[in-house]
């Protein structure tokens, strides 16, 4: 396995595992085609987290089904590559990529309630990826299954193992998914919402549940969420997407508190202070562009308070304006 | 499980004695009886004959006891006596029972067989061209009369191209050993099974369609995909083992249509089933026929009903019947 040992523009060593480089993918709609995403381009070092963040339709989720190229018609990535550990998936085959999936990279849905077959058993559905890609018998495949529920820290295992999705509770169908996505050692991990669709205790357990995995294996995650105060606890940086595109990428701690992009400082603007009483929530102006009539320009232009004639006229590119610190805008702001 | 299966036979079986009475009270409602077709065949019979013959058979009691009658005669096992064709019921259904059970097996099987792949196929390329061909497949199935389909496959394969017999159960006056009878049904059957088939081919290829795209929309097919699972195991085990489930419904309600779904076929084949016959006996007032026959729709219906509510619970675990 090849991998590359590069210098960011920061200075300190990293081992990328994953690379994404002006990853595009277009869905051909009656309408006419629209790009969800649009050139996006990151690196994911090993043992690294990183936050995906973006209102709902931002290209988040789609980005994620690219890289695990789950994009289903009239869906195409229709450009860009996707570099995991050296090697360009976007140029595999679908059976070269069948044995990537699931196995070096996995990935963890949102609805632990439906992403599970309700007429299989968990065990059944844990063993048929486990004898993909471990290479094992149907015994062995048991053994590394109930071993993987006892790591997620599931209780009676081997109970379990023999139960239907139904017969679990949704934090413990999370748990369970978590098991199966990691019961063949990914290197990657895309996480697409983990905790949206559960109880914030709950959530907090599995965000747990994942950081410590994570060490544990020296696992490199993609995190999808669209809730900030998730993104603080779990992610080492964090890419802002607006309208399939980038605009920010910064480490977790420098984005949260001095943010660059007007849209990123009004996002964090908006999350509730505990404690405080307001008359009324922080909003954003506006609403997000449809993507079939993005503006020429910026696309966040219609809801900026630094708008200026070049924000029109062109697309600001994605630039390291502080050290590590990327964004795609011509007046940002806290500099 | 067991005692929800026990629960449901004798709730079964209490249907199906209320429905015998009441298929009997309106058969009673006919006009006629038996006596009437002896008067029209013996004009010189006298009114005291009549009489004695109302009696004879019981037809002068009060239908309650009359009821009765039949049913006691029938849970001794006797099934009766056919006043139309002079043998006891047993020995004319026996045979006509398993022609047609023969004939509509025969189709339902083929159906499934043609039916089941189709409808897969079809949702796997919805809005394809293909999709459309075989939904137009589908549809020419059911809006096709099967009385219209026989007389047009005969005239194709029997006559233009004599490859089948025109019609029939199977060639008479020869002796034939068992190879040779299985061989000879078969040639008789496929003229029939065909056009018997089209027209539940077209229906199922329709909800295996539709129950195979809903199937298939959902999460845990995008789970599956996630895990690198090959295609084929994805659409079997993923997607048809839950289309499976709506699909029970309407497999089960086909199979009790085994004994009574084939009247048209079989007239137009002269095919030796019970079909005609029971159209015969409503009409001619054979009462011990037309009873048995209804009594086997009707249970046929209720038992492939209790057994899709059964198969539901096998198919998906979800549903329980504690």
């Amino acid at each position: 396995m090849s991998q590359t040992e590069t210098k960011n523009q920061s200075g300190t060593n990293r081992d990328i595992v994953v690379s994404v480089r002006n990853l595009e993918t277009t869905f051909h709609t009656k309408v006419g085609p629209i790009k969800a995403v649009n050139g996006v381009s990151y690196d994911i070092a090993r043992g690294e987290t990183l936050g995906i963040v973006g209102e709902s339709g931002c290209g988040k989720s789609v980005t994620s089904y690219s890289l695990m190229q789950l994009i289903e018609h009239p869906g195409e990535i229709s450009g860009g590559e996707v570099i995991l550990g050296g090697q360009d998936l976007l140029k595999l085959s679908e059976n070269e990529m069948q044995e990537m999936r699931g196995g070096k990279m996995a990935m963890i849905f949102q609805e632990p309630m439906t992403a599970l077959n309700p007429v299989l058993t968990v065990g059944y559905q844990m063993n048929e990826q486990i004898i993909k890609h471990m290479k094992v018998d149907e015994k062995e495949a048991r053994e590394r299954a109930i071993e993987m529920l006892k790591l997620v820290g599931i209780p009676s295992p081997e109970q379990r193992y023999e139960n239907y999705p139904h017969q679990l509770s949704g934090g413990m169908r999370q748990r369970a998914m978590i098991a199966m996505a990691l019961s063949c050692n990914p290197e990657f991990l895309i996480a697409d919402e983990p905790t949206t669709a559960l109880d914030v205790t709950i959530q907090a357990q599995i965000l747990e549940l994942i950081q410590s995995l994570q060490e544990r294996f020296n696992m490199t995650v993609q995190f999808i969420t669209h809730d900030l105060g998730v993104i603080s606890e779990i992610a080492d940086r964090v890419m802002v997407m607006y309208a399939g595109t980038t605009c920010e990428m910064a480490e977790t701690q420098k984005l949260l508190t001095s943010p660059l992009h007007p849209y990123t400082a009004a996002l964090i603007r908006s999350i509730p202070k505990f404690g405080s009483r307001v008359e009324k929530l922080e909003t954003i102006e506006g609403s997000v562009p449809s993507l079939f009539e993005l503006p020429k320009g910026c696309p966040f232009q219609n809801r900026c308070p630094n708008v200026s004639d070049k924000c029109k006229e062109s697309k600001p590119p994605l630039e390291e304006k502080r050290p590590g610190h990327q964004v795609a805008c011509f007046h940002p702001v806290n500099l | 499980m067991t005692s929800f299966i026990i629960r449901r036979l004798i709730q079964t079986g209490i249907v199906i004695t209320l429905l015998s009475f009441f298929c009997y009270l309106l058969m009673t409602l006919m006009p006629g009886d038996p006596v009437d077709l002896m008067i029209s065949a013996n004009p010189n019979i006298t009114s005291e004959d009549i009489e004695r013959l109302r009696a004879l058979y019981g037809l002068d009691q009060p239908v309650l006891v009359r009821y009765w009658n039949w049913v006691s005669t029938i849970l001794s096992g006797d099934l009766g006596y056919s006043r139309t064709y002079r043998v006891p019921v047993q020995e004319l259904m026996g045979p006509r029972l398993i022609n047609t059970f023969i004939l509509s097996a025969a189709a339902l099987l083929v159906s499934i067989l043609i039916a089941l792949p189709l409808g897969i196929l079809a949702a796997l390329k919805k809005g394809t061209r293909l999709d459309y061909s075989i939904n137009m497949f589908a549809f020419t199935g059911i809006s096709i009369p099967s009385f219209w389909l026989a007389i047009v496959l005969i005239i194709v394969f029997a006559i233009w191209i004599p490859l089948f017999p025109a019609s029939g159960t199977r060639t008479v006056g020869v002796d034939l050993s068992f190879g040779e009878l299985l061989f000879d049904r078969i040639r008789y059957l496929v003229l029939p099974v065909l056009s018997l088939s089209l027209m539940s081919i077209g229906t199922f290829v329709r909800f295996t369609r539709s129950a195979m795209i809903e199937a298939m929309a959902n999460d845990y097919i995008r789970t599956a995909r996630a895990k690198g699972l090959s295609w084929p195991r994805i659409i079997v085990i993923h997607g048809f083992r839950n289309a499976l489930i709506p699909l029970i419904t309407i497999l089960a309600l086909s199979f009790s249509g085994l004994f009574s779904g084939a009247i048209i076929t079989e007239t137009v084949f002269s095919y030796q089933g019970v079909g005609s016959l029971v159209y015969e006996s409503i009409i001619s007032n054979d009462f011990n026929v037309a009873m048995v026959a209804f009594m086997i729709s009707v249970s046929m219906v209720l038992i492939f009903n209790l057994l899709a509510d059964i198969l539901y619970g096998v198919a998906d675990p979800r549903i329980s019947y504690s």
